[in-house]
């Protein structure tokens, strides 16, 4: 499906959602609201022309330092794919800085988890509804966000002891019917 | 007879009824035991925290980032030049790809169009670095599952193809061969005949792989219906390359959204059926003789040439331009100590690398810094899926598992 094409369908499929879009360098970006990212990815994912059934990946960008930009602080793109209509589609939505969450897409897609997580850990932007939302790349131990601009990039942090995992295994053990 | 459930060695009669409550001394009786992060069988530093009951591993928890060294945040402080030998250390059995990868994604938003010389001799190196790498993924795994010879066969053929890459750019794992707007340099006149004579030794090479365990009675127990996932959960988890076409789902970006031409090229999708480990070594195996199809198609239509594009915004001018006259001059410093400054904008662009969709996306603010670059890796959403999948296995079964999911740490932790 072609970008205006494409655009045409999502404006009559969700009214009211896309609240802006760009194509540049050969992708289409539309703006969601964040409140309601995770219905839209949802019918996006579910519809049968649409079908995007891939979660190609979760930028979260941190926008206080870009030059003349006034927004929200905080961007998460998600990179949506389609395997059978083979089309790509960008969604962006924003946060502010006092509250940088973003529903969870954990249930949609089995990547949203590690995704997220990664987001939360390089980020600091919360998930709702994430099942097990904790540091990915970065240790246990770790203070702060190390992606944020305000974060210096020479701050380095040691790891004293090791995670013991007991905790995730627990919840993995309940649901494999342990009691 | 793989099964080892104890229902099935009851007495004849006997019920199975209750035989599956799982109660508090059940849970009692787990061992837990780490696999990793540092074991000969990891494929580099990963962790997985596996709950034994006997042999058999009841429930996994995985955890990532012993090779985390902040790449996406390095690169910020970095111009786009430099960014490119960061991307080498990412998939580092596979480097030119990454380098192809991440130039591209630059290129996308300059809106450059590479010389066809320059995008045939990427297609090129990057077919040889798919090779090398199908090449070490399918011998490790098969080291891994106690197949030790077949190391050697694999080993020996990549060894040749390195010896190429070293010639070509003087590195042989990371070598930082593209530049953005093309290559560092043109290839050497020998090129394309030894890279013919290391096509027959790979050729040779898989085939003896091949001989060596299709009919081998361990390596078929041992891989075959062993760590299954359904074509629905790997798209579910984004797999992409050959551990998704393992599931048989013939998807392959070279084929659904062509670059550099390889719309132009004769080459089969190698797809798996079941999508077990078995699958995910053989499709690697058959891509190789794909691989090599294709480069020697692009030998024959390889175009003479630069190799690097002439738009000034990217190309460092001539020696004797930049001494010879003003503009020369003018246009060098400005490279070198202004750097790349791509349009203001975000891109995300991607290639069919060796593990499936490498895709890097760059958000830029105009300067020569990108703003934020952040890169999908491949493995990243394999290993998401790797605690499920070993689940209900052998802890062996596990080992064979990581090998043909080919975790390379460099670019799962970034």
């Amino acid at each position: 499906m072609d970008h205006p094409t494409l655009l045409e369908k999502l404006n009559a499929l969700l009214p009211g959602k896309v609240l802006g879009s760009t194509d540049r360098f050969g992708s289409l970006e539309v703006a969601v609201d964040r409140k309601a990212l995770a219905e839209v990815v949802g019918t996006l994912r579910n519809d049968q022309d649409l079908a995007f059934d891939m979660l190609i990946d979760l930028v979260s960008i941190d926008l206080s330092l870009y030059p003349g930009w006034t927004g929200d602080r905080f961007a998460v793109n998600v990179l949506l794919k389609s395997l059978p209509k083979n089309h790509r589609l960008q969604l962006k939505a924003t946060a502010p800085e006092d509250d940088p969450s973003f529903p969870s897409l954990a249930g949609l897609y089995a990547n949203a988890d590690w995704l997220e997580r990664e987001a939360w850990d390089q980020m600091g932007l919360k998930f709702t509804g994430h099942p097990n939302l904790k540091r990915i790349l970065n240790h246990h131990e770790f203070v702060g966000h190390p992606l944020r601009k305000d974060y210096p990039i020479t701050r380095r942090q040691w790891l004293s002891a090791n995670e013991s995992l007991m905790d995730e295994m627990d919840v993995r053990l309940k649901t494999k019917g342990y009691r | 007879m793989r099964t080892l459930d104890p229902k099935t060695l009851l007495p004849e009669g006997a019920s199975a009824e209750g035989l599956d409550v799982v109660s508090r001394e059940d849970r009692d009786d787990l061992v837990f035991v780490n696999l990793g992060p540092s074991h000969p069988a990891t494929h580099g530093t990963l962790r997985a925290l596996v709950a034994l009951d006997g042999e058999t591993i009841k429930a996994a928890v995985t955890e990532i980032g012993y090779l985390h060294r902040g790449f996406e945040k390095d690169c910020e402080v970095h111009t786009y030049q430099q960014c490119i030998p960061y991307t080498d250390r990412l998939n580092y059995v596979s480097a030119i790809m990454n380098n192809v990868g991440f130039c591209k994604a630059v290129e996308r938003m300059l809106g450059i169009t590479l010389p066809d010389r320059a995008m045939v001799l990427r297609l090129i190196t990057c077919e040889l670095n798919r090779i090398i790498d199908h090449l070490v993924a399918a011998g490790t795994n098969l080291v891994d599952i106690g197949a030790l010879t077949n190391f050697w066969y694999s080993f020996n053929a990549r060894e040749k193809v390195y010896d190429i890459l070293e010639k070509l750019c003087g590195a042989r794992l990371t070598s930082s061969y593209t530049r953005i707007g093309g290559l560092s340099r043109d290839v050497y006149p020998a090129f394309a005949d030894e890279v013919r004579t290391v096509l027959k030794d790979v050729r040779r090479a898989v085939g003896e792989l091949e001989r060596l365990v299709s009919k081998n009675r361990i390596f078929l127990e041992r891989t075959q219906g062993v760590c299954v996932i359904s074509k629905e959960k790997a798209i579910s988890y984004g797999w992409t390359g050959p551990t998704l076409r393992a599931c048989g789902v013939e998807y392959d970006l070279r084929k659904a959204e062509p670059y550099y031409h390889y719309e132009d090229f004769k080459f089969e999708v190698v797809v798996g059926t079941k999508g077990d480990i078995y699958d995910r070594i053989f499709v690697r195996l058959l891509e190789i003789e794909e691989s090599s199809s294709i480069i020697e198609q692009a030998l024959r239509k390889l175009p003479e040439g630069p190799v690097m594009s002439d738009d000034k915004r990217v190309a460092v001018p001539p020696k004797e331009r930049t001494y010879g006259n003003i503009e020369g001059l003018m246009n060098h410093f400005k490279i070198i100590m202004h750097g790349i400054c791509p349009p203001a904008g975000e891109v995300y662009d991607f290639t069919e690398a060796a593990n499936g969709e490498l895709g890097f996306s760059i958000v830029s603010d105009g300067s020569k810094n990108p703003y934020r670059v952040k890169c999908r890796p491949p493995c990243f959403m394999n290993f998401a899926a790797y605690a499920e999948m070993v689940e209900g296995g052998m802890v062996a079964d596990a080992v064979a598992n990581l090998g043909s999911i080919n975790i390379i740490a460099g670019e799962l932790d970034r």
